[in-house]
């Protein structure tokens, strides 16, 4: 294993999930495995927001709870500052995990208990994982709200859930994912329930989170807007894997995977002019889901050629920091 | 009442006409409560013309699908329409009573919901949905209602086998696009749609807006889109008219609107969104959240959030904090409900 590197919070390495589900038209067909995860590594380092993006049913919210050991991996390793975390653990071991790696949830309406104050509910996590004495809890919870911009701290500590705005709500739960002082914070989609004039104020205090100390983020979402705005890492899942990643800012600018170009030619942006463009790929009927020996893409894919029906590509490397699971525009991957 | 809302079959209709549909004469909204009744709608004006697609954006508790809900007729308690009018081709629909409206919904204006699940009866075949609400509305047997059922379907890229499924057996944005089929099959002049693609993921959500498009350049109904999501707009409407705690603050073609946002309001949602291509600055979203309803505050209702109503310009401060500021023209097509603006801006 290696050693302890300052440049990485967590890793995971070749993380698969599968669910069991029945089968899909009648009930006395088989229950089939479905690869909701497979092979997916990537590294989270202090200091970057790294964006998973991706369609719904692609498994970023499933990487992100795999992370957050809400679920067991099929196979895969989570690796927290380069020691790997055992599979099964004991409650010992899970609090000093989740001490480190914290997560908030899409839905702040589900997420917080509506018949606690904020106080408790930010207090909670102290008195768990012992931060802080029990006397100065009041204090440290006044802290973290100031931190994340819910002012005045008093008179929103003493409020109940349904007494706060949405974006207030998704502070709260930010703050709660604060108080134990995480290494690594998982976002699942943290501004999609979220108002559009409260968003931007949520992504930039992320932004600011992750400066002023020093966090590494896991941003779920499938906003590739606000994954440009906030991330420095950009990773695209399409069906469980990874087609595509890198440098966020490049990775737009030059999508390699035809499944981000179609990603990027979807998304709204009034920039790009009126009526003016095409998608680059259209939904087939049916999507033929499963089969093993072909690119995951082909029956969407404009760039198709034979290969992709025959062989899986593999992420390959396209560039520096660059990679892309293709074979047509990242070919390094068929030799 | 008159014929005028019988509905004939809208392939004779001229396309992209600029005869007025539908028209919102000061509508006021109110939900009951048990003190004083919250206005989701105060006095709020708009005309839909015949063919076009107009937007109607704004935030969650704006009041922009109790709008919607109200044009279409499916205002239920504690909601109930308190004051001004709503004309369709001219005519009142607010006076018509449960039969009239009953007709005038779907054959006239019809609506598409957000949650296409929830839209849909899970125990029933899609066919049979059809077959039920065209058999409310006319003289058709069954056998020739999931016939047109199919055909319907077509039309917005499903295959006609799918009369014989389940809800639960189509993917969201077969659903979404059975909705929409839905309501088009007695062929309105207006369809209502409320956040038809929010539930959906880009790329299913461009296609639908496409063939919307596409449907409505064969057949020439007008569309009232409901949405908080700006930037669909500015690409899929011709008008947008942005609302803010009851009312209309700005209303503009959607190219004047992207191009020349006045109110601050309209400027900072504008500044909300992140763009996908150009250069990246740091974003300030609006501060504050929208007004509780119950309490809308006095003067402009913007006015606790706006980063241009400051105590120092007393003149302006002590309008903006005081008077209502009512919609006034700007440009062709163009107004504001603004002191600032009417002032000569910042």
């Amino acid at each position: 294993m290696s050693t302890v590197a300052p440049d990485q919070a967590l890793e995971v390495v070749g993380l698969s999930k599968s669910f069991e589900v029945p089968g899909t038209e009648h009930f006395w067909q088989r229950r089939r495995r479905l690869h909701a995860v497979e092979d997916v590594s990537f590294t989270l380092r202090p200091g970057t927001i790294t964006a998973l993006v991706g369609e719904s049913g692609s498994g970023k919210t499933t990487v992100a709870r795999l992370i957050a050991r809400l679920y067991e991996p099929t196979a895969g390793q989570i690796l927290f500052e380069g020691r790997a975390e055992p599979r099964h653990v004991n409650r010992e071991a899970n609090l000093r995990y989740r001490r480190q790696v914290q997560m908030i949830f899409q839905d702040p309406f589900d997420s917080l208990n509506p018949v606690k104050t904020v106080a408790h509910l930010v207090g909670r996590p102290l008195r768990i994982h012992k931060i802080v004495p029990r006397d100065q809890e009041r204090e440290r919870v006044h802290q973290l709200l100031e931190t994340v911009g819910l002012v005045p701290p008093d008179v929103i500590a003493a409020k109940y859930p349904h007494e706060l705005s949405g974006g207030q709500r998704q502070r709260v739960a930010i703050a709660r994912a604060l108080a134990v002082e995480p290494r690594v914070i998982l976002a699942d989609e943290p501004t999609s329930m979220l108002d559009v004039s409260i968003r931007i104020g949520v992504l930039n205090l992320m932004i600011r989170l992750k400066e002023e100390h020093n966090l590494a983020f896991l941003f779920v979402t499938h906003d590739l807007a606000s994954a440009r705005y906030v991330a420095d890492e950009l990773l695209v899942m399409y069906a469980g894997q990874i087609v595509e990643r890198g440098p966020t800012e490049e990775v737009l600018a030059d999508p390699l995977h035809p499944y981000t170009r179609l990603l990027l030619s979807a998304a709204p942006d009034p920039n790009a002019g009126l009526h003016a463009r095409t998608l680059a790929a259209r939904t087939p009927q049916d999507l033929a889901v499963g089969q093993e020996a072909a690119c995951r893409f082909v029956g969407r894919c404009p760039l198709a050629i034979e290969i992709c029906s025959t062989t899986p590509p593999v992420l390959a490397e396209a560039g520096r920091d660059r990679m892309a699971r293709c074979h047509v525009t990242a070919p390094g991957g068929t030799v | 009442m008159s014929s005028v809302l019988e509905g004939s079959d809208f392939r004779e209709r001229p396309v992209g006409t600029h005869e007025t549909l539908l028209e919102l004469d000061e509508l006021v909204v109110e939900y009951e409560t048990a003190g004083d009744p919250v206005r989701a709608v105060d006095h709020v004006n708009l005309t839909i013309s015949a063919g076009e697609t107009v937007g109607l954006a704004g935030e969650s508790g704006c009041g922009k699908s109790t709008a919607g809900n109200a044009i279409m007729g499916i205002l239920r308690s504690p909601a109930r329409l308190a004051g001004g009018r709503i004309l369709f081709r001219g005519e009142d629909i607010t006076g018509l009573d449960t039969e009239e409206q009953r007709r005038y919904r779907w054959r006239n204006v019809s609506m598409v919901f957000q949650s296409a699940m929830n839209a849909l009866n899970p125990v029933m075949r899609v066919g049979d949905q059809f077959a039920d609400m065209m058999a409310a509305h006319e003289r058709i047997n069954k056998k020739e209602a999931v016939e047109r059922a199919g055909d319907l379907l077509e039309k917005v890229g499903i295959d006609r086998r799918r009369v014989r499924s389940y809800p639960h057996q189509l993917s969201g944005g077969m659903r979404q696009r059975t909705v929409i089929a839905m309501a088009l099959a007695l062929s309105p002049e207006l369809v209502i749609m409320d956040e038809p693609t929010t539930a959906l993921d880009v790329v299913v959500q461009r296609e639908i807006l496409e063939e919307i498009q596409e449907l409505q350049k064969e057949l020439g109904f007008a569309v009232l889109f409901i949405t908080h999501d700006l930037s669909l707009l500015v690409e899929f409407a011709d008008r947008i008219a942005i609302m803010y705690a009851g009312e209309i603050v700005e209303a503009a073609p959607a190219r004047t609107l992207f191009d020349k946002p006045q109110h601050p309001y309209t400027v900072g949602l504008m500044h909300s969104f992140p763009p996908l291509t150009g250069p990246m600055t740091r974003l300030i979203g609006i501060p504050g959240s929208p007004p509780d309803l119950a309490r809308p505050p006095a003067g402009c209702r913007f006015h606790p959030r706006c980063s241009f109503c400051v105590p120092e310009k007393a003149h302006l401060y002590a309008r903006q904090t005081t008077e209502r500021p009512v919609l006034r023209e700007v440009g062709p097509g163009h107004s504001v409900a603004c002191h600032l603006v009417e002032e000569g801006g910042p």
